[in-house]
């Protein structure tokens, strides 16, 4: 791509991959959250891909799939979590300690340490679904690649 | 005949909707209320998130959500399965 693709997407990247985090972070307060912050960190992949070509991150396809895997290993694990109880209870909201915070009952600006599992969660899915939709981008971008010359 | 056929399925389909929409209630007035008002009370004492959505989705309906990721890994090992190099 031209060099004003290029030093476009040299500003943009940072502020798409910071977006992404600070929405996966919020998530469990302001809207957004985990498959959401994940896609706006996805798009600054995209754009990587787009101007740089997706040869120089052809190395990187194994660590976005294990990354994706981890992802989901650690979602389900975070849901294992509540077994004592029932499947996905959230043992950790309001019980001190990690996350475990409690929140008055009506409109009030949030803390970050609430929610319990919530955020844990929230950042497994937004990994994976960054992970996800980085390596789907960069797979079809390799393939139309291969098959140009 | 295929004309008389598409035109009766046409008007099939649409006084089909015009039926669904005559008994549509009005907007902000759901029949059932019951969970809305639970989750708008409950949401913040049990979860202790600010975001309703947010424990609606990891929470209450977090089996909901292991099947979306579950969708997405599905998709991407697909995409990787289908789109790997084959030799060379």
């Amino acid at each position: 791509m031209t060099v004003v693709v290029r030093t476009i997407t040299r500003i943009l990247l940072p502020i798409s991959l910071v977006f992404g985090g600070y929405v996966i972070m919020h998530g469990h307060l302001t809207p957004g959250g985990g498959f959401q912050g994940g896609a706006v960190a996805a798009s600054g992949l995209a754009m990587v891909v787009v101007a740089f070509g997706a040869s120089r991150l052809a190395g990187r396809k194994g660590l976005l799939s294990s990354l994706e895997s981890l992802g989901g290993v650690a979602f389900a694990a975070l849901g294992f979590l509540g077994l004592g109880l029932t499947f996905f209870a959230n043992v950790l909201a309001g019980a001190g300690g990690l996350f475990g915070n409690s929140v008055p009952y009506g409109p009030n600006p949030g803390d970050l340490n609430t929610a319990g599992t919530l955020p844990l969660m929230n950042w497994a899915v937004g990994f994976k679904v960054l992970a996800g939709l980085g390596a789907v981008v960069l797979l079809f971008a390799l393939f139309g690649e291969n098959h140009d010359r | 005949m295929s004309r008389w056929l598409a035109l009766a399925s046409f008007f099939l389909g649409a006084g089909l909707l015009i039926f669904g929409a005559v008994g549509v209630r009005p907007f902000g007035d759901p029949p059932r209320a019951e969970m809305d008002a639970y989750f708008n009370r409950y949401s913040q004492p049990e979860v202790a998130a600010n975001n309703a959505v947010t424990a609606i989705v990891f929470d209450y309906r977090g089996y909901d959500t292991l099947g979306e990721a579950t969708v997405l890994f599905t998709a991407v090992s697909g995409v990787a399965l289908i789109l790997r190099r084959l030799r060379k």
